[in-house]
């Protein structure tokens, strides 16, 4: 039933690839022990072997220090724990203030909140229209008494890229740590630790065609961190419980599979998904910045039609998309990326966010359009909205 | 394939009856808004010796459960009277749609608002609203009956969300028993100034949570 579904929502997760399963399948079945078991049998040798060569991979992927790197069980985690772990570790030698954008995806936007329920201050920084940073105002922003800036590198949304390398120089020059949410750009877009001074970076297999529920937090060296779950000592005393060495494995592969090549056929369908969108259906808005953006997302919002209808038309058809509006989710709240971005309540409502994958085709992104064309011509002849009114 | 909806929802969204804008109707309705993501307008020809609704139709912009509950309700009123058509209730289509997606009801019940809307708007243009009714708290209660509580499914007086109704010379203050940083918080403050906003005496809205 799914063969036929072109599935363009690989923010949200990607097909695991064959090849990264295949790597994967002796740690389920041959070389299964723990990797702490290293000093006792020697599958326990293998375990930790498999283990700490996909470290490499990772921290190779980042210009780190294999020591640098610690397994999570994904993004949320890696941020929950750069974030918590950071304040903590600060706790009392700074004061409790923490700066994060307000696109933020909800592991870092979610965490701010609920540490500011606890007490301590939180900036969310705005950006502009098209989901940049304003520069002069994190400057601005940031205090002796700032512990961490937490800015995500691209917005899993709208797309939008930020200048990391200014914004770390700036926490560099202004002594404070920063941590950047670099799920969505891993592999995609450079971000290279030994270039970059960034001190905590979030990123997460699921986005590469790797496994889900495994990711990794990338920890600077010297950089003052504490457990935020207790346990055993595993990943040299920094993350506590049994390694998911299997998807450890499957997270390498999926890296060493990443091609420039491979991004740049990425680009190519996102390029021409907002091209004909752009000239061929009237009134669209593209969303996020049209030069900085993540080359496989395009996220364009259909003005006087809410989005779950054109969704729900389109699955009906083959096609998997996702969608800012909030009759998508069980939440009420319209995307806070396009209200964050200076839209409105029914641009956000009839928002679509293409994001493209290495199953993807010229073909499938030729065919959502086609279809695109006409649910929203449908839709819109049903609706009290338009453009003359 | 899997959908949340069931198929009569689907039927009536791909296919909606009785749809598109009117040229001149004797009475029309507009519920919502874009803002809110969902907005209904419902247009009617009554037959002015019988009452009897001979043609309606509907625009809808909004989600699934928002343009299959007006096609319903369009397939319902139709060759009813106005007082049978006022009686038709959002529970009544829902089961004729074999049911709705409890967070969806909120979306839905705009149709059937926009039908009583029409209804009204219809009795007002011919004289058969006889005199305006004083905004009390019982008026305030019986509006409020239509915003959707989408904790639970059901409207936000049902549900007890309303904590408090206030009305001093035209300005009404509603309390809900909900932190203002709940996820429905906003949804439903906008909702509940929509719904009182338009009474002819209401001066301001003011919605206030518990904390």
């Amino acid at each position: 039933m799914f063969d036929k579904t072109v599935y363009l929502d690989n923010a949200a997760s990607t097909r695991l690839d064959e090849r990264v399963l295949e790597a994967m399948n002796p740690y389920f079945f041959d070389t299964y022990a723990v990797a702490t078991s290293e000093f006792g049998y020697s599958m326990g040798i293998d375990s930790k072997e498999g283990l700490e060569r996909s470290r490499k991979v990772i921290a190779s992927a980042l210009g780190a220090d294999a020591s640098e790197v610690v397994f999570t069980s994904g993004s949320t985690e890696s941020s929950n724990m750069a974030i918590k772990g950071v304040l903590s570790a600060l706790k009392g030698k700074k004061d409790d203030h923490l700066i994060v954008s307000r696109l933020e995806d909800f592991d870092v936007l979610n965490t701010a909140k609920m540490l500011e329920k606890q007490g301590y201050k939180v900036d969310f920084i705005s950006v502009d229209s098209e989901g940049i940073l304003d520069l002069e105002m994190l400057k601005a922003a940031i205090t002796p008494q700032t512990a961490l800036v937490s800015i995500q590198h691209a917005n899993q949304e709208i797309g939008t890229l930020q200048d990391i390398k200014s914004i770390a120089d700036i926490c560099k020059e202004k002594e404070v740590l920063l941590h950047t949410d670099a799920t969505h750009s891993f592999t995609r877009i450079p971000l290279d630790v030994s270039e970059i001074p960034v001190d905590l970076v979030t990123v997460s297999a699921h986005t590469i065609h790797g496994p889900r529920g495994v990711g990794a937090l990338y920890i600077r060296e010297g950089t003052p961190i504490n457990k935020w779950m207790d346990g055993g000592f595993q990943e040299s005393d920094r993350r506590a419980g049994i390694e998911n060495i299997p998807g450890a494995v499957g997270f390498a592969k999926a890296v060493e599979l990443v091609t420039p090549e491979e991004t740049e056929q990425l680009k190519a369908m996102r390029d021409r998904v907002i091209e004909r969108i752009s000239a061929e259906i009237p009134s669209v808005t593209l969303n996020g910045s049209a030069t900085s953006r993540l080359p496989q997302n395009a996220n364009m919002t259909f003005h006087y039609v809410e989005g779950e209808s054109i969704t729900l038309h389109l699955d009906m058809m083959g096609f998997a998309v996702s969608t800012g509006s909030a009759c998508f989710s069980r939440s009420l709240e319209a995307s806070h990326v396009i209200l964050g971005i200076g839209g409105d309540h029914e641009r956000a409502h009839g928002s679509l966010r293409f994001s493209f994958g290495r199953f993807n085709t010229m073909e499938d992104a030729d065919s959502i359009i086609d279809a695109l064309k006409e649910v929203v011509v449908n839709l819109r002849a049903i609706s009290p909205l338009s453009a003359d009114e | 394939m899997n959908f949340p909806y069931s198929k009569e929802v689907l039927e009536h969204f791909k296919n909606p009856h009785n749809v598109g804008k009117m040229d001149d109707p004797d009475g029309k309705g507009l519920e919502g808004s874009a803002a809110c993501g969902d907005m209904v307008a419902v247009y009617l020809k009554v037959n002015p010796e019988t009452l009897i609704i001979e043609d309606i139709s509907f625009e809808s912009y909004g989600c699934a459960s928002n343009i299959a509950t007006a096609s319903i309700i369009t397939d319902l009123a139709k060759g009813k009277t106005l007082d049978e058509a006022k009686k038709i209730t959002w529970k009544e289509a829902a089961e004729a749609l074999g049911g709705l997606p409890a967070v969806k009801a909120h979306c839905s019940v705009l149709a059937v608002e926009g039908l009583r809307s029409a209804i009204r708007d219809y009795e007002e243009k011919h004289g058969m609203v006889v005199e305006k009714e004083t905004t009390d708290e019982e008026v305030v209660k019986r509006r409020l009956k239509h915003v959707m509580n989408p904790i639970k499914g059901l409207d936000i007086i049902r549900t007890e969300l309303v904590m408090k109704i206030t009305v001093d010379e035209g300005n009404v203050r509603v309390v809900l028993d909900l932190p203002s940083h709940h996820q429905f918080a906003a949804a439903i403050k906008e909702d509940v100034i929509e719904k009182l906003e338009a009474l002819w005496d209401v001066e301001s809205v003011t919605v206030d949570f518990i904390s």
